[in-house]
Order: C-alpha cells, then sequence, then structure tokens
C-alpha cells in the first residue's frame, strides 16, 4: 500500500469521529496540518510583530520583510484602492505558502494537493471579487466583458469567451495550485519508489533526482502560493479597478 | 452566510458526480469525498482563526513597527541634518572670530608701531633740536669771543704799539693813525694766513 505513490494524498480520520447532524466534520491529518499551518504562521509572526527595535532581529526581519513583500505585490498589482484586503492576502498567501511547505517534510500531509481545499479558497476569491465588483460599480461591472474598441461584429463572441473565462478563474486558480502540488508530490514518491526498487547498484540515478526534485518542489510551493496570491490582487484589481 | 450555501452547493455537486468513482481503492484520493466537508469545515476554521489574528492583532502591530522606524529614521536624519547647520554656523562664526581677532592684532601692532615710530620721531626732533641749539650757542660763543678777541688783540696791539712809540721816540703818537697801521698789519697776517 505504501508503494502506491497516491497513498501519501489519503484522509484519514485522527481520533473521535465528530458528526454534525448528517455532516462528518472528524479531525483529520488534513486538519491536522492545517492547524500546524495556522499555527506556525500565527507564531512566527506574532514574535515577529512583538519586539519593537529599531534594528530588528532575524525573526523580525522576517515579518517585516514579508509584510513589505505582500504589499508591495498588492499595490503593484491593484493599486492603492487594495488596501483594505491586505490582510486577507496576506494571511491567504501565508496559509498557502506554509501548507506547502509543510508538505515537503517527509512523510506529512500536503492541504493543497486536495482539490477540495484549493476550490473552497479559489470559489470564495471569486464570490468576494464578484461581490466587490458589483458593490463598487454596481452593474456598470459587466463591462467587464465588454472590451473596449472590438468591432461590433465580433462583440457577441468576445463576450461569451470573456464570460467563459471569467467563470473559470476559480477552476483555473484551484487546479492550478492542486495540480502542482500532486504531481510534484506523486513525483518525488515515484523517484522514491525507484531508489527501493533498484537498490544500492542503480538506486543512486534516481536518489539524485529526487534531491534535484526536492529544491524544485521547494521553489514550486513558493511559487505556487506567490501565484495564488499575485492572481487574486489580479481579480480583485480587475473588481476594483475596471479597466476595460 | 451566502458563501457558506455556494459552497455547500458546490460540494454537493461533486460528491455527486464523484460518489459513483469513490468505492474502488485506486485512483485519486482527492476525489474521494468521504472528507470533503470536514476538509472544508476544518479549512474555514483554520483559516478563519488565522485571518482574524492576523488581521486584528499581528498585522497592525507589524505595520506600526515599520511606519515608527520610518518615521524614526527622519526624525533622526532630520536631527542629524540640523546639528549639521549648527556646527556649520559654529565653524563660520569661529571663522569669523579668527579673522576679527587677526585683525584686530594688526591693528594693534600698527597701532604700537605708529607709537613707537612718533615716540622716537619725536625724541628724535627734540634732541636734534637741543644739538642744534647747543650748536649754535657755542657757535655764537664762538663768534663772539672771535670779535671780541680781535677787538681786544686790536686794542692790545694799538696800546703796547703806542707805548712802544712813547717809549722809543717819547712823543705821543696819534692813536688813530696806530689803529690804522695794526688794522693793516693785522689784515695782512690775516691775508698771509689764508693766501695759501
Amino acid at each position: 500500500m505504501a508503494a502506491n505513490p497516491m497513498y501519501q494524498f489519503n484522509v484519514y480520520r485522527i481520533g473521535p469521529e465528530i458528526k454534525l447532524g448528517e455532516i462528518d466534520i472528524s479531525f483529520t491529518n488534513a486538519s491536522l496540518f492545517m492547524v500546524i499551518s495556522s499555527l506556525a504562521v500565527l507564531i512566527i509572526f506574532n514574535l515577529g510583530a512583538k519586539k519593537k527595535s529599531l534594528i530588528p532581529d532575524k525573526i523580525q526581519l522576517l515579518a517585516e520583510l514579508s509584510y513589505s513583500f505582500v504589499s508591495k505585490m498588492i499595490s503593484d498589482t491593484a493599486g492603492s484602492k487594495a488596501k483594505p484586503y491586505f490582510s486577507f492576502i496576506f494571511s491567504l498567501f501565508m496559509f498557502v505558502l506554509f501548507c506547502n511547505m509543510f508538505g515537503m517534510i517527509p512523510y506529512s500531509f500536503t492541504v493543497t494537493s486536495h482539490i477540495i481545499v484549493t476550490f473552497t479558497l479559489a470559489i470564495f476569491i471569486f464570490i468576494a471579487v464578484t461581490i466587490i465588483g458589483f458593490i463598487k460599480h454596481g452593474l456598470g461591472y459587466l463591462k467587464l466583458f465588454v472590451p473596449s474598441g472590438v468591432p461590433i461584429i465580433l462583440l457577441p463572441l468576445i463576450v461569451v469567451i470573456e464570460i467563459i473565462s471569467y467563470l473559470s478563474r476559480p477552476v483555473s486558480l484551484s487546479v492550478r495550485l492542486f495540480a502542482n502540488m500532486m504531481a510534484g508530490h506523486t513525483m518525488m514518491k515515484v523517484f522514491g519508489g525507484f531508489v527501493i526498487s533498484l537498490g544500492i547498484i542503480g538506486g543512486w540515478l534516481p536518489l539524485s533526482f529526487s534531491v534535484a526534485l526536492t529544491g524544485l518542489e521547494i521553489l514550486v510551493a513558493f511559487l505556487q502560493a506567490y501565484v495564488f496570491a499575485i492572481l487574486t490582487c489580479i481579480y480583485l484589481n480587475d473588481a476594483l479597478n475596471l479597466h476595460h | 452566510m451566502l458563501k457558506k450555501i455556494i459552497i455547500q452547493i458546490f460540494t454537493l455537486n461533486f460528491v455527486l458526480v464523484t460518489s459513483a468513482q469513490s468505492g474502488e481503492s485506486g485512483g485519486m484520493p482527492q476525489l474521494n469525498p468521504e472528507f470533503w466537508v470536514s476538509q472544508i469545515v476544518w479549512l474555514v476554521l483554520t483559516f478563519g482563526i488565522l485571518y482574524i489574528v492576523l488581521s486584528k492583532l499581528i498585522l497592525p502591530k507589524i505595520s506600526n513597527n515599520l511606519e515608527s522606524r520610518k518615521s524614526q529614521i527622519l526624525e533622526n536624519i532630520e536631527t542629524a541634518e540640523t546639528q549639521r547647520e549648527d556646527s556649520e554656523k559654529k565653524l563660520k562664526e569661529f571663522e569669523k572670530i579668527i579673522l576679527e581677532s587677526k585683525l584686530e592684532a594688526r591693528n594693534y601692532f600698527n597701532e604700537a608701531r605708529q607709537k613707537i615710530l612718533e615716540d622716537i620721531n619725536n625724541k628724535r626732533v627734540a634732541l636734534e633740536k637741543d644739538i642744534d641749539d647747543e650748536i649754535s650757542a657755542v657757535e655764537q660763543e664762538v663768534n663772539n669771543l672771535k670779535i671780541t678777541s680781535s677787538e681786544k688783540i686790536k686794542k692790545i696791539a694799538i696800546e703796547t704799539s703806542s707805548e712802544l712809540i712813547k717809549q722809543l721816540i717819547g712823543e705821543e703818537a696819534n692813536s688813530s693813525s696806530i689803529s690804522a697801521i695794526v688794522e693793516e698789519q693785522s689784515r695782512k697776517s690775516k691775508e698771509k694766513q689764508h693766501g695759501i
């Protein structure tokens, strides 16, 4: 069973079964890693925010650099109007990043490798952005689907394409993160399996591959968290500053 | 509220679509809807707490720290700037003072020199005057002596010559002719003296 590269994605109950009416909301390994990631974020940033020295130490510097990094990312992509949503995007980025990074620890569980988790985040972002767009611009937000400077003959086609692309945002956002994480972890598992099956003589090649893949996966873990956050910023930008 | 309802609709759809395939043990565990609701609930819970704590407690502190550091740095730069200006001003004042004192010293020196020169001049003039006076007085005396001595000599010469004539000849000589002779003799001797 352990040789199956998909085995690592199994969700299992930890502790007793908790039922809310008909719905099973038991504490699982996924819940455990969500809690661990959130706690890690909170602990690190709480430590970083506690000290108020003029010259920051390492943990304070980490917190402040992350703050300015996300802050700059938001102001670059969505402008100054996106400032009220800073906390949300910061939390989102840190949550996804820490979930991805904790997933890199061997025998741990990668929360973001589950489509349901990424899809929940993405659909929440999608709905929130749509609501913000309609609140800010009223029905004028529908102009998003009508790009300016398009010949009238092409307009029906373009509007349909725009609507489809808008509606596919949550899917693309969630599938991108989920597929990246799942594919990476599966591949590492497969190469790890090769190391065992090829033994001491032939196992070195997949082992070195595995080492290289670990580095790549850490990069991907950061990059996907960044992409997730920056795409959220871009969607938010569409809702806040209607360009089309 | 709306969010939760929509999420539930979506998850229910997925449950319906994928429940048919979930029976088999192979395939992707991600598509097994057994713990989907649990994952969503725990995601909302953990992410919600994370968001609330970060946005209410931690991020304002970090932002404050950054802000206060920025203002502190600006303040420090400002004080440094004012201190620099102060020191420059002081330096200029100092240079001015040095320049003034140099000028003053030169003035004092010049004054003193002038005074001393004047003093020396005065003293020299007085001294020269004294010397001139003395010289002129001595010259006067010498002149007087010259005049009186020649008169006296003439007189003595006239007297002695008249006496001599009286004793030799026994006759009173005309004093006026004697004096004329003496005068001529003295003139001759004078000419002899100067005629070299």
